[in-house]
């Protein structure tokens, strides 16, 4: 077996550039003649922008051109646009005002875009927007989703009365208000999922070069999905023809989704360097991050449960409220909905679920998808419902999940998704044995003896990747394919370039993707190039995001391997003058069944760009192929995950003092960067839980602005991890692979918050459990704490 | 950040000098605290007067039964002292848990005292252990230094350059930092001098570092744990935010007050 193949802990190719410091990330870049952008934001969350005054700012050194919201208007640019239609409930389409780049008279939220300056340097730009003089008409703000929809709160669109985007609905509404009628017994919870800013290492930037002899654009950004972008400026803003466009993501530093989406910056900039013929540089402060990427989660939920007397779930009813913020980014309404709703039946077989939920607008910066999309937020109302229901009705946690297992696949739930496979039992049975569950109870009396409160929590989750077969994400509103494309290029010399529509800022594609490579080909790693990230040299692609790269980026790697095997072995029959039904591929040679006939796989190569020994007419000269693929079902990881804590009921410090995640990724490319993604993963699952948390005040200004305020997990909050895995190979695509991206910050959260309410004996607490709220609910122990 | 013209001075006197020179002109140290509020563009100095290198405000001395600290020695420096370790251990700690190693090895003492933010931790010991501030013009006691948040007797054009600490007989600086940014939530030193004995109290106040008279007297007869954690400071004084209510910084008070005083024993 070829050491760099499939399963090994390869070490990364990429790391060497990145460890070094020799990483090229957008704001790296320059370009001749270039000239720097900055974005006068609105200082408040709602005003009415009554005029701008750029007298004194377009006469301040260095400036060289300012826009404001009415010189994109005047061009006819459209607005930013959202890509997934949802409908309520009456059938009508989801309610949206404009998304202009630049305001015209009204400001949504503190940070939105007022102006662009565009000068020499980035200070001159900066200091001329201290000279706009806009006059704001200050009006009420509604900052809060909660109360967003009262009939006295300020409207945020004219198009969107009472602040309703869309009332969804999905799910067997008859079948789980009857089981709720007449269950033995109903668990009823309210919970928020708190608001989260991303917080990518890289903030985002941008460089737009706009040639005015060819009429292209070059525009290089921190995106996770080029090609999507260029779509989007392209066919809907209107910024350039797409075959005039080039997008290019470099080195990027982190996205968690963040980056997938397309913002004003990029755009402003890109339309902009034709207006001004010459390049425009923008990269964001880190307050400006906080402002203006878009946030994640922000739900609050009112959930019911179901249960007959000897445990068994007979239905769960959901009520969600979740904030979409000011304006609906690039794809804000499917992940409350589609990404939600579809993951509410987690691992159990329940035979009624109905989950309605209002997306709300807010003066608060967009929300969209944020590591596990959607799925973070159905895992914690479930696995904290589940948790409860096991309390109430005195079962062993992990006994009443059991219970309810699904064990029969393929599973059809009654919220769309239809379960390929899975084993549950092996997760749970794993992880309580790397836990030590029998043991808790004397860690729990040896913590008390210390003066501690132990508690523990279970996490079984379930959830939704490889983002997904088009015809079926077409009929539930979105507006765009979810295939991918490889294309593969072998070199006269056998070198292997393969160019994918994955994008990969951070997770590793650079090998993985050439793992897959020696695994078919056998040449070694060094001779395989992964390309991606521009849309200049990769024909097109989707890019990154819901834990796809493997199972549908690498499956269409698998299949353009398979055409060119094919034609390569349709060569070597020919050079070996042998049947191609005798041709074996293995270790980078091609042999000829029952005879010593050899040919190396670089032999073969240059034999295929000489064409000197094959007939052209039947076999074309060249080796390179490309795929589309687009995948049967999404794909379905699966695990639990089982904290422990100790808190210091002195302080309210929580202690992460045991955490076991067991997860069934199926086919495992790379152990080691699947172990840190599941790492990476728990880290900002238990940040969520612990620490993390994007606070406006009730006028709509954010009160965590920087990291002062907004409280990040280090290194010494966390534990080590205790990681295990156990494999059913994903049926679903070539690859056997399900996905491992987002599973750790999708699990974590509910098995943290489980453990904390097992340790104080409440209900709940809130997210983030921090010092001060596990001080209040242990000071007055009540049903539900703040 | 706006544009400033920048001056390394080589003495005091010189830094005084350009400092009393124009009102716009603002001393660097470490630049922990102004660079940050330079590049939000928060102020506008006309001249930074750097001090960082002048060699009479680096030293750390122990003398007779007290350690002098230059104004412009860095956390890391104090932490890292054996003097310090040796005859004020409290000290060295409470340096060590400043910030994170690129702050500890840039901020200085004397920058943390002439900001006295309110979440501190050297205000905290200065006033906990009656610490004598000298400046280029005078010498100046802990209790009459710090008037408030952000606040300090020190005129406008007055340097600090050195800050003088008795050895305690006990002593020990217990922090709760902010999760967020670690800075002080609560932090109390407790000392026990030949003259008396403090209680100070720095990242709870309304009004900055603040001392407790009833833990002071209770610990003079009964130098213990119990003899401070029953004792709350009122919560009307005490800062309320995001991370803490004024209750919860009550009741961490008595908390830390309580195990810095285990600590030393
Ligand atoms: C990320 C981060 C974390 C931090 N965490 C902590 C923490 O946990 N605990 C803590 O206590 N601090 C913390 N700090 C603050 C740090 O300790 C600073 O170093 C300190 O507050 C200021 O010292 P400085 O030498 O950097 O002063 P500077 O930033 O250079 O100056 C601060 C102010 O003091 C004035 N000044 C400086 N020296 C003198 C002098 N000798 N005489 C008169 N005026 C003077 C300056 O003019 C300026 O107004 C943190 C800072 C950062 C950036």
């Amino acid at each position: 077996m070829s050491t760099t193949g499939i399963g090994q802990a390869v070490r990364r190719k990429e790391d060497k550039r990145f460890i070094t410091g020799a990483g090229r990330y957008t704001d790296d870049l320059n370009r001749p003649g270039q000239t720097y952008a900055y974005f006068l934001r609105s200082p408040h969350a709602h005003a009415k922008i009554n005029g701008i005054d750029l007298t004194e700012a377009v006469a301040a050194p260095g400036v060289v051109s300012i826009f404001t919201g009415s010189d994109v208007a005047a061009d006819g640019l459209g607005g930013l646009i959202c890509g997934w239609t949802v409908h309520s409930k009456d059938g009508s389409e989801m309610k949206a005002g404009a998304h202009p780049i630049l305001a015209e008279d009204t400001v949504r939220y503190v940070g939105d875009h007022v102006a662009m300056v565009v000068a020499e340097t980035y200070a001159q730009a900066k200091s001329a927007a201290e000279l706009i003089v806009v006059d704001y008409n200050v009006l009420d703000a509604a900052a809060d989703v909660g109360t967003a929809q009262d009939g006295s709160a300020p409207q945020v669109h004219a198009e969107a009365p009472s602040n309703t985007c869309f009332d969804w609905e999905l799910g067997n509404k008859p079948e789980t208000l009857a089981a709720l009628k007449n269950a033995a017994h109903i668990v009823k919870l309210d919970l928020t999922n708190n608001r989260l800013i991303p917080n990518a290492m890289e903030p985002r930037a941008a460089i737009a070069d706009y040639d005015s002899g060819t009429d292209e654009y070059t525009l290089w950004t921190t995106s996770q999905n080029p090609h999507v972008a260029r779509l989007v400026l392209s066919a809907f803003v209107g910024v350039a023809p797409e075959h005039k466009l080039r997008v290019i993501a470099p080195d990027v530093g982190g996205g968690f989704g963040s980056k997938i989406f397309i913002y004003a910056e990029e755009t402003a900039c890109t339309w902009a360097s034709a207006k001004i013929k010459r390049p425009i540089k923008w990269t964001a402060e880190r307050s400006e991050s906080f402002l203006s990427d878009a946030h994640g989660r922000d739900h609050v939920s009112h959930a019911e449960l179901a249960v007959a007397e000897d445990g068994t779930f007979l239905g769960l009813h959901v009520q969600t409220k979740a904030n979409l913020g000011a304006y609906l980014s690039t794809f804000a309404s499917s992940v409350p909905t589609y990404l939600y709703g579809t993951l509410l039946s987690g691992q159990y077989a329940l035979p009624a679920v109905y989950v309605e939920v209002d997306g709300v607008f807010t003066h608060t910066a967009p929300v969209d998808a944020y590591r596990g999309a959607g799925r973070p937020e159905a895992t914690y109302l479930i696995e904290r419902i589940v948790e409860t229901a096991a309390r109430e009705l005195a079962f062993d946690p992990a006994e009443l999940r059991r219970k309810n297992f699904i064990r029969t696949f393929p599973h059809q739930t009654p919220v769309i998704m239809n379960y390929d496979i899975g084993d549950y039992d092996a997760c749970l049975d794993k992880a309580l044995a790397l836990v030590d569950y029998d043991g808790f109870p004397a860690r729990k009396a040896e913590a008390e003896s210390r003066g501690k409160k132990r508690g523990i929590g279970f996490s079984t989750y379930i959830e939704a990747c490889g983002l997904a077969p088009s015809a079926a994400v077409g009929s539930l509103g979105a507006g765009v394919g979810l295939w991918e494309s490889a294309e593969v290029q072998v070199a006269p010399t056998g070198k292997i370039e393969v160019f994918t529509g994955a994008h990969s800022h951070g997770q590793g594609h650079e090998t993985t993707f050439a793992q897959l490579v020696c695994e078919r080909i056998g040449v070694p790693i060094d001779d395989v190039e992964i390309i991606h990230g521009d849309t200049g040299r990769v024909q097109f692609g989707m890019g990154t995001y819901g834990s796809r790269s493997g199972s549908v980026g690498m499956s269409a790697l698998a299949h353009a391997l398979d055409k060119i095997e094919a034609k390569a072995k349709k060569i070597a029959a020919h050079l070996m003058e042998a049947d191609a039904g005798d041709i074996e591929l293995k270790d980078g040679v091609f042999t000829v069944a029952g005879t010593d006939k050899e040919l190396a796989w670089a032999e073969l190569a240059l034999g295929a760009y000489t064409a000197h020994g094959f007939p052209t007419s039947e076999i074309e000269p060249g080796l390179k192929e490309n795929a589309f693929y687009d995948p049967l079902n999404f794909t379905f990881p699966s695990g639990c995950h089982i904290c422990e804590v100790e808190i210091d009921p002195d302080t309210g410090v929580t202690q992460i003092a045991n955490f076991v995640a067991v997860d069934d990724f199926g086919v495992i490319v790379n152990p080691m960067i699947v172990e840190g993604q599941v790492q990476g993963g728990i880290a900002q699952g238990i940040g969520q839980a612990l620490f993390e948390a994007a606070h406006y005040d009730e006028t709509g200004q954010l009160i965590t602005g920087s990291f002062m305020d907004y409280c990040m997990p280090r290194a010494d909050d966390l534990p080590d991890f205790d990681l295990g895995f156990t494999q059913t190979d994903c049926p679903s695509n070539p690859m056997g692979m399900k996905g491992c991206g987002e599973a750790g910050a999708i699990a974590s959260p509910p098995a943290v918050i489980n453990a904390i309410t097992d340790a104080l004996g409440v209900r709940d607490i809130k997210m983030p459990a921090t010092p001060a709220r596990v001080w209040a609910a242990l000071a007055a122990p009540s049903p539900s704490s703040d | 950040m706006y544009q400033f013209d920048y001056h390394r001075a080589q003495t005091v006197a010189e830094a005084a000098e350009l400092l009393a020179a124009n009102d716009e002109n603002t001393l660097l140290a470490g630049g922990q605290t102004l660079i940050p509020t330079l590049k939000q563009r928060l102020a506008m100095p006309a001249k930074l007067i750097d001090i960082g290198n002048i060699a009479d405000l680096n030293f750390i001395k122990a003398e007779g039964d007290a350690i002098t600290i230059g104004a412009a020695t860095k956390h890391a420096d104090v932490a890292a002292s054996p003097d310090v370790a040796k005859h004020l251990p409290a000290l060295a700690h409470l340096a060590a848990h400043i910030g994170d190693p690129a702050v500890r090895n840039r901020g200085t003492i004397g920058g943390s005292l002439a900001n006295n933010d309110p979440a501190a931790d050297y205000p905290a010991a200065a006033l906990g252990l009656d610490a004598k501030i000298h400046t280029n013009k005078r010498l100046i006691d802990a209790d009459p230094y710090f008037t408030g948040m952000f606040e300090t007797a020190l005129e406008d054009d007055e340097i600090i350059t050195e800050v003088t600490f008795p050895h305690p007989e006990k002593a020990a600086y217990v922090k709760f930092p902010n999760p967020a940014s670690r800075y002080a939530m609560v932090g109390v030193f407790v000392a026990k001098t030949p003259i008396d004995i403090r209680v100070a109290v720095t990242g709870a106040g309304a009004n900055g570092v603040f001392r407790v008279k009833e833990m002071e007297d209770a610990l003079s007869s009964n130098w213990s744990p119990d003899a401070v954690t029953g004792i709350k400071v009122p919560e009307d004084d005490l800062l309320s935010d995001l991370h803490g209510a004024a209750d919860y910084r009550s009741h961490l008070i008595s908390v830390m007050a309580g195990r810095a005083v285990a600590a030393t024993m």
